[in-house]
């Protein structure tokens, strides 16, 4: 379980996170919205202890994570596979940083995602949609309790972004580990989520939280349904409130 | 190739209708014939002078690299040498030549000093450029992961770094020609350096010209012996393309 304990961090005199407390159960996935330049990222530089906190905790399963890196599992925004290694020398990546890589786990990882054909080519043979699902690979290989996904589709055209959050929630639902999901689709959370985490525009804290109802597994359906406006809905509010509040 | 063989044309033409003399400027019909006549005794010039530019340039090479890595990797050696590497680059190499020798005789090192020091920039500066280039969200992905400093530069700048260090190695390798010719007609027993100063002092006009182009030839050869190493060592995208960023 990810605990965040009521911490600060400032750049300089730029107050980014304030207060901001919330935690992540084994095996939930989390989405989490807010306003563009809320700190959403240099929350996750926080918990990769990339940066360090000014006040408060970072806890995985009770243990102080913060100053700590490589605990967690790390997914950004451009899949940032490196261009001269091949598509299975990418994916063992991560866990090669610590000890002998597993090749079977990272081939099997990659033949369930219907990737095998790829694991000699290179990135540049590969479009943005398989890269990136090379990337998400690559952060479960890696064997980490929680996965953080910054943004991972949102460098993606609609239809890819859309093909993928349905490959993302199926893959997920087999594996079941915990996930903190940072997006600025409210679609995309609430489709992919168990809960959703509005954060406040800067200094970032927890602006509401909503339970999303679905079971799974989950079907492109959930999308036309009745509750699944309402939420888009009350969301929105949510975001529109933080965007014109002062 | 069909434009250079018309500028030979057009050289052989002109010198014929002009009746220019052969020892001022040959045809290059009479140059060829030279080449092929003189053959027995020219050939073990030119392997001398590949001999000298091969080690020069490898011997060029490694410490180019070497200080690339020192001066990128430590910060307070490149504030101290950085500005002085800049300024000793403005000293032509040749003004050094004859001190070389007053040194270090007549011998093997201050010829191979010679060729160290034209090898030596292209490769610092290219290297360099190359490791800087490595793009930030890169960076900050390898710090995600729990990269420590010596991964980050040997599993991702080192490697990025390839195809810069390579077009660096492309422009030595040319200069390393031309700079083990220098070194000859600063004393030597065999080279083409020596055989030009020797064509030169009895007129033979022709001679020197055939000297001239196997230097170009020579400069051509190693080029494309760069090249071939470029493209086995650069994986993942074609030669002579410096990786895309995202
Ligand atoms: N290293 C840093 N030094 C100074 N300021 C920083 C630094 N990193 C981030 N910031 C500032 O902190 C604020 C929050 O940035 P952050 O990237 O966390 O926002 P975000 O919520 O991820 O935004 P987006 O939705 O656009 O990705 C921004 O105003 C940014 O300029
Ligand atoms: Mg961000």
């Amino acid at each position: 379980m990810l605990h965040i304990q009521n911490i600060d961090k400032s750049f300089d005199s730029l107050q980014v996170i304030q207060g901001l407390s919330f935690e992540v159960q084994d095996g939930e996935f989390v989405a989490i919205i807010g306003p563009s330049g809320s700190g959403k990222s240099t929350l996750f530089q926080l918990i990769g202890g990339v940066t360090s906190l000014d006040e408060g905790a970072i806890l995985l399963d009770g243990e102080a994570i913060q100053q700590q890196r490589g605990v967690i599992g790390y997914m950004p925004q451009q899949p940032c596979l490196l261009p001269w290694r091949t598509i299975l020398d990418n994916v063992i990546l991560v866990e090669e940083l610590r000890h002998k890589p597993n090749m079977e786990l990272a081939k099997e990882w990659l033949d369930k995602v219907g990737l095998s054909a790829f694991q000699q080519a290179y990135p540049h043979e590969l479009s943005g949609g398989m890269q990136q699902r090379v990337s998400f690979i690559r952060a479960i290989v890696s064997n980490k309790p929680i996965l953080c996904l910054d943004e991972p589709f949102s460098a993606l055209d609609e239809f890819t972004r859309l093909e993928m959050q349905a490959w993302l929630v199926s893959t997920w639902e087999t594996y079941r580990k915990s996930v903190l999901f940072v997006t600025h689709s409210i679609e995309e959370a609430l489709f992919l989520a168990d809960r959703v985490i509005v954060l406040t525009k800067r200094p970032a804290t927890v602006k509401a939280e909503i339970e999303v109802p679905f079971a799974r597994p989950r079907t492109e359906d959930i999308r036309h349904s009745a509750t699944f406006t309402a939420l888009k809905q009350q969301l929105f509010t949510y975001l529109k409130e933080e965007a014109y509040a002062d | 190739m069909l434009f250079i063989a018309f500028l030979l044309c057009i050289w052989e033409i002109s010198v014929r209708l002009a009746e220019i003399p052969h020892w001022l400027l040959p045809a290059p019909s009479r140059i060829f014939k030279e080449a092929t006549q003189s053959y027995d005794t020219f050939f073990p010039h030119v392997m001398a002078t590949i001999q000298l530019a091969l080690l020069g340039l490898t011997i060029g090479v490694l410490c180019g690299l070497s200080v690339a890595i020192l001066l990128h990797r430590f910060v307070f050696i490149r504030e101290l040498l950085y500005p002085i590497l800049i300024m000793s680059q403005n000293i032509p190499v040749l003004v050094l030549a004859p001190l070389l020798i007053i040194w270090f005789g007549f011998g093997l090192l201050p010829k191979l000093i010679i060729i160290c020091l034209v090898c030596f920039f292209p490769i610092v500066i290219a290297t360099m450029d190359g490791f800087r280039q490595t793009p930030a969200e890169l960076k900050h992905y390898f710090q995600m992961i729990g990269a420590s400093k010596s991964q980050l530069f040997w599993k991702l700048e080192w490697p990025y770094a390839y195809p810069a260090i390579f077009s660096g190695v492309k422009i030595a390798a040319t200069y390393s020609v031309m700079g083990a010719v220098i070194a000859e007609w600063l004393g030597a027993k065999k080279g083409i350096g020596v055989y030009m100063t020797l064509s030169q002092s009895s007129f033979r006009t022709d001679r020197v010209f055939v000297a001239i182009f196997a230097i170009i030839l020579l400069s051509l050869l190693l080029f494309y012996l760069i090249r071939l190493l470029e493209q086995l060592f650069v994986k993942g995208r074609g030669a002579d393309v410096t990786y895309s960023k995202h």
